[in-house]
């Protein structure tokens, strides 16, 4: 059966035709779902929150975004144990709303950064990264201005125990390297129960050898229903 | 009734626009800068005549959106 995903669409959202177009290509069924919604439709089985600048990135990254109609959908969607995937804008999102811990800062060097970076997995037991081997690299595009992945000592102690660590930034050989100031170079964690993921960069825009990278596929893979 | 809110990154979390601001300073001559932080001021007008009352609207206004209180600190004031 088709994996069937929503794609949450706020005002200044951008990255939403790409991620249709990723989950397309990997033969998903596929539904934009505008944040006036209030309901996510029957037979959901991933909603991905994607990338962008929503609201215009106004007061902070995510935060007007977490007062929409659909994302009390969203909420109880998760609770419930569904699947949710923030992309970039839409990981700010998912913390801004407590669906995910932490917060994401100002980048360190205060510029916007564009450009193809290198990460490590450090664990596939969850359903995102399930088709990827621990210690992989794979090769991913970041793009913005607020991926500064900051939590207090504690609550990295406990995503470290929990196996919520998902990516981190390396060098293609896999020494850490960071581009923003993330804390232990975090690009990506998930929830304790592992069935929200957030990360900054774009697997999405990662599909196809011809446009650098090929390595999003394997990880969005891991959402396709047996 | 006025309400002026100023949201701050906490003390531990490192403020690089701050330090950005304070390194311009020193570079310009302003030795004596020893510290520079940049937060955000919010001005909301209120029909509101009790000032515990507004204050406590204000407060729920920076735990539900003003400040995310996993990284920044708020302070509020009143002004009749």
């Amino acid at each position: 059966m088709k994996t069937k995903v929503g794609i949450i669409q706020f005002p200044g959202t951008n990255c939403e035709y790409d991620t249709q177009n990723a989950f397309a290509a990997l033969g998903c069924e596929t539904q934009i779902l505008w944040h006036k919604e209030d309901t996510i439709p029957d037979g959901t089985d991933l909603l991905v929150v994607a990338g962008g600048f929503s609201y215009g990135d106004y007061l902070r990254s995510g935060a007007i975004a977490k007062m929409s109609p659909i994302m009390k959908a969203v909420k109880a969607f998760a609770d419930n144990g569904g699947k949710v995937l923030g992309i970039c804008n839409g990981f700010q999102v998912l913390t801004e709303c407590g669906l995910l811990p932490g917060a994401l800062k100002r980048n360190e060097g205060l510029h916007f950064i564009s450009r193809h970076h290198h990460l490590k997995v450090l664990t596939n037991n969850n359903t995102f990264l399930k088709k990827c081997a621990v210690n992989d690299i794979v090769n991913i595009p970041i793009a913005h201005h607020d991926g500064n992945f900051y939590i207090d000592s504690e609550g990295l102690s406990d995503l470290y125990v929990n196996d919520q660590v998902l990516l981190q930034y390396t060098d293609e050989v896999g020494n850490l390297s960071n581009p923003n100031g993330s804390v232990d170079s975090i690009a990506g964690i998930c929830n304790i129960t592992k069935n929200v993921f957030g990360l900054m960069p774009h697997p999405e825009r990662a599909m196809e050898s011809l446009l650098g990278s090929n390595d999003g596929r394997r990880m969005l893979e891991g959402f396709l229903s047996a | 009734m006025k309400a002026i809110v100023n949201v701050f990154l906490k003390n531990g979390v490192l403020d690089s626009q701050g330090k950005a601001v304070q390194h311009a300073l020193s570079g310009h001559g302003f030795g004596t800068v020893s510290d520079v932080r940049v937060g955000k001021q919010i001005i909301i007008e209120m029909d509101e005549s009790n000032v515990e009352s507004a204050k406590a609207k204000v407060a729920q206004m920076c735990e539900d959106l003003l400040a995310n209180t996993v990284i920044e600190d708020y302070a509020i004031e009143i002004q009749a």
